[in-house]
């Protein structure tokens, strides 16, 4: 409560707050407050030459190719990118974290293991790696999550083990062994709280690039399956019409880019918060 | 001018109510404040202060090198030659930077440019003012590596910056400075980071340069042994202001600001204790040692770094970085182990705490360690404590300070609850702290309050012995004068026995029972500190005595010849074989190098 209340005081972060709890809220509430049904190919939802209808009027946002009320559809696509941006994403820097502090923290033969493997998974192609994956298990939104998060934890697993490594060294935890301090207290109360702020900022520039890594796989047909709306397939059916019917992409563009920064600027204050050492610098 | 009325000077560089801020959130602080002063050619002008006085500032400011719009200069002239260089553009100023005022920076390691070779670096600071061929290029960056007295300078212009040690480095930037016969050289504590025998030869050349090319130098130190040294004149300053300037004879011989006044009492002077056995905190008394056994004994103590390398990480060579060490530590005594940086003087204090691999014998308090282990058994890591170097890097920034006194307690479980709170307050009043400073963070205190608060982490263990490894360095003089009445107070207090781990030889000689010279990983002489101060024996000993500057202009050195070369490297081959000191008594208790040490020193 008293983060929610410091992340108040700051203009941006509460913009950043108020951003994810509309876009939350909309998600959440779009059985009730959505205008219409995001699966439904509306036969006035087509001009008469049979493309799609511009934003205003009946259809705030417009219409899809089909007929679909766009709004509706980015609705319920945000419960989908949701899911897949927190918890794909989170699973990815929890992953990350825990396999970059074990090889950083004790080293051995446990740190080059996990780092080894750490680095034949980066050298594997993500894309090819996501595919086999989601080819193996029939793809689902929670499969589609778990093989995001399977090649996402990478890149995290290495910066969060280089800190590790260089924060090991520093004086203040060389201090710590000399007062007779315990490794667990050493990992736990002196390095996780460094650690954290490079988590906080994985985690949160990491969900713009996990929704796009699902829409991605949504085009190549092994992401989230149609018709479930996710912001990155509707980007991805339509991109085509780009020029014809530019809202169909604008919209959901913006939407993701707005997520992005929303999670960008929380995540910075709570960065900032969390370090007692830029107190009253904001 | 006033003291060189005789002379026809010749007006360099005049500085007139220079006025320099920089924001904050609570608006504009003026950093350097109403800074006037002339620079004549040939002359040297030191500017002294300690931390925050704006003797950095005022550099930078001439330079036009302040990190805009964080600072600016608010008002003032400043004339070069009768320019003011305030109303110069940017690109004006980058004709006279380098060219015509020079600067050396403080760290040396990082002044240069780790990925091209020292001809490179040489050859663009010379042909970015003079544009001319190349190979008369090269022909002036040797000229300037001779003038500098690098050693083979032809091999040194293919070398990077990394393959040189840290005082051929500053030899490399002062070339570098002096390349296009600046007017003007600015030199921003040029020593600091050095070991005091290339300090002193880093001071000659200096001097030597300045007789053949005129330049006129800023001298920006806050070591009035340095000041003492070099200065023709002295400016004084104070959180920005100017207290005292005049010669620099009259500013050590008759200073007329408090503030000057304290701050030479507070320098240490190699040779104050004279005739004085203890340390002066006992007031120059020895310890009555008798025939009590040592609370610490260290038997050949051996620490060696593997250097791994090639593909398959095998160790292709060794850092010897102590090699065979032996001494006692008696209760109650101040052993100060001195020597210059790659000594293995702090890699000696680290292996006690266990926080390194060693091998060896070490006791303390009757109870041996065990070398192979990191988390000592409890009872005997209660008994040792350390006090590190770097009071702003040893305290971590996240706790606060009352977490961080307490938690030694905590993780012996000596304490808790309200003993826990009373014990910590206790220590915070004991080490000179308020106790309500106790809920306040690390960064929220001056480097002189965190190293008291390190000394009350140390404390709370109530050890036997605390190693200090160059405790009291980063501090101001006038703080660290403080701190090292803190550690005898408490030495005097309750019978703590210090390893001090120390480069300065003044500080060492106030606080030290005994003294051990570290050489190459190895003791070369050890013995009581009068014995060892007043009669030194080894040949680097001496060395190292005659390279202190002394804060006094009268007792300047005309000569830095004697002062010479460098530490070998501690790297050798995996097949390499010690020599190790053969250590033999030539008084009581004093003991001497005696082996081929004696001509590698």
């Amino acid at each position: 409560m008293l983060v929610l209340a410091e992340l108040a005081k700051r203009k941006l972060a509460l913009l950043g707050l108020i951003i994810i709890v509309v876009i939350a809220g909309s998600a959440l509430l779009a059985p009730w407050i959505a205008p219409y049904d995001p699966q439904n190919q509306m036969f006035d939802g087509l001009t008469i030459e049979g493309a799609p209808m511009p934003p205003g009027g009946q259809f705030l946002l417009g219409t899809d190719l089909l007929g679909r009320d766009l709004l509706s559809r980015l609705m319920y696509g945000a419960q989908t990118s949701l899911i897949i941006g927190i918890v794909a994403n989170g699973a990815a820097v929890l992953i990350g974290a825990l396999v970059g502090v074990t090889a950083g923290f004790f080293r051995g033969w446990i740190g080059t293991i996990l780092m080894r493997a750490t680095d034949l998974m980066m050298a594997f192609p993500a894309l090819l790696l996501a595919i086999v994956l989601a080819a193996i298990f029939k793809p689902s939104l929670w499969i589609v999550a778990m093989v995001i998060a399977m090649v996402n934890w990478v890149q995290v697993a290495r910066v969060i083990y280089t800190e590790t490594r260089s924060l090991s060294e520093r004086e203040f935890i060389e201090a710590e062994w000399g007062i007779g301090a315990s490794r667990f207290r050493i990992l736990f109360k002196h390095m996780l709280p460094h650690l954290l702020s490079t988590m906080v900022v994985w985690a949160t520039l990491g969900i713009a690039t996990t929704v796009l890594l699902e829409a991605t796989l949504s085009y190549l047909g092994v992401g989230v399956q149609p018709p479930t709306p996710s912001w990155g397939n509707i980007i991805f059916e339509n991109q085509t019409y780009f020029t014809s019917a530019p809202w169909l992409v604008f919209f959901p563009g913006i939407a993701i880019i707005l997520l992005a920064l929303a999670f960008n600027l929380v995540g910075d204050a709570l960065r900032d918060i969390l370090d007692p050492t830029q107190k009253g610098r904001h | 001018m006033t003291e060189q009325g005789s002379k026809a000077v010749e007006k360099i560089l005049e500085v007139r109510d220079l006025v320099t801020q920089v924001a904050t959130p609570s608006g504009p602080k003026t950093v350097v404040d109403g800074l006037s002063f002339d620079l004549c050619r040939g002359e040297t002008l030191c500017i002294a202060g300690e931390s925050g006085s704006g003797k950095s500032m005022t550099s930078l400011s001439i330079m036009g090198l302040l990190p805009e719009p964080m600072a600016r200069v608010a008002s003032g002239e400043i004339r070069l030659n009768g320019t003011d260089l305030l109303t110069l553009s940017e690109r004006a100023m980058r004709d006279i930077r380098g060219n015509k005022i020079a600067m050396i920076f403080q760290e040396p390691m990082t002044s240069l440019n780790p990925v091209l070779t020292i001809g490179r670096q040489l050859g663009e600071a010379i042909s970015t003012h003079n544009p001319m061929p190349g190979s008369r290029v090269r022909a002036r960056a040797l000229e300037v590596l001779k003038q500098v007295r690098i050693s083979e300078p032809e091999k040194r212009l293919s070398q990077y910056p990394h393959e040189l040690s840290g005082g051929m480095r500053q030899r490399v930037m002062i070339a570098m400075a002096l390349a296009c016969n600046p007017d003007v050289l600015i030199a921003d504590e040029p020593t600091t980071a050095l070991d005091v025998t290339i300090q002193a030869q880093i001071l000659g050349l200096m001097r030597d340069l300045q007789r053949e090319t005129g330049t006129a130098i800023i001298l920006i130190t806050h070591d009035m042994g340095v000041v003492a040294e070099m200065a023709d004149r002295v400016i004084v300053m104070n959180q920005g202001k100017v207290v005292e300037s005049g010669t620099v004879t009259d500013v050590f011989e008759k200073p007329g600001d408090p503030y000057t006044r304290g701050l030479l009492a507070a320098v240490p002077r190699l040779g104050a204790m004279t005739g004085t056995e203890g340390p002066a905190s006992s007031d120059g008394k020895a310890l009555e040692r008798g025939l009590a056994k040592p609370l610490v004994s260290v038997r050949d103590l051996t620490v060696r770094f593997d250097i791994r390398g090639g593909l398959l990480q095998r160790v292709q060579k060794r850092v010897h970085a102590v090699e065979q060490v032996s001494f006692d530590i008696f209760a109650g005594e101040t052993l100060s182990i001195v020597g210059e940086s790659g000594c293995g003087k702090s890699t000696t204090g680290r292996a006690l705490m266990n926080l390194i691999p060693w091998q060896g014998e070490v006791v303390i308090d009757g109870r041996e360690i065990d070398a192979n282990s990191r988390i000592q058994t409890r009872e005997v890591r209660r008994n040792i404590q350390m006090i590190f170097q770097d009071p702003y890097a040893s305290l971590d920034p996240r706790m606060t300070v009352g977490e961080l006194v307490a938690e030694p307690l905590v993780i012996h479980g000596l304490a808790s609850g309200s003993e826990l709170d009373d014990r910590v307050e206790y220590l915070f009043r004991r080490v000179g702290l308020p106790a309500d400073a106790a809920k306040r963070h690390p960064h929220e205190f001056s480097g002189g309050q965190r190293q008291r608060i390190c000394i009350a982490r140390a404390l709370s263990l109530s050890p036997k012995v605390i190693i200090a490894d160059e405790s009291v360095s980063a501090l101001d003089v006038s703080v660290q004068a403080q701190v090292l009445d803190l550690l005898g107070e408490l030495q005097a207090e309750s019978g703590l026995s210090y390893l001090f781990i120390s480069h300065d030889m003044a500080v060492v000689e106030q606080i030290s029972h005994r003294v051990a010279v570290m050489y190459m990983g190895q003791i070369v002489e050890i013995g009581p500190r009068q014995a060892v101060f007043e009669n030194p024996q080894h040949p680097y000993t001496k060395k190292l005595m005659a390279a202190v500057p002394i804060p006094d202009p009268r007792k300047r050195r005309q000569d830095f010849s004697l002062i010479t070369g460098e530490v070998p490297s501690p790297v050798h081959g995996l097949d390499y074989q010690p020599e190790l000191a053969d250590l033999q008594q030539i008084a009581a208790h004093h003991f001497v190098a005696k082996s081929a040490m004696e001509t590698a020193a």
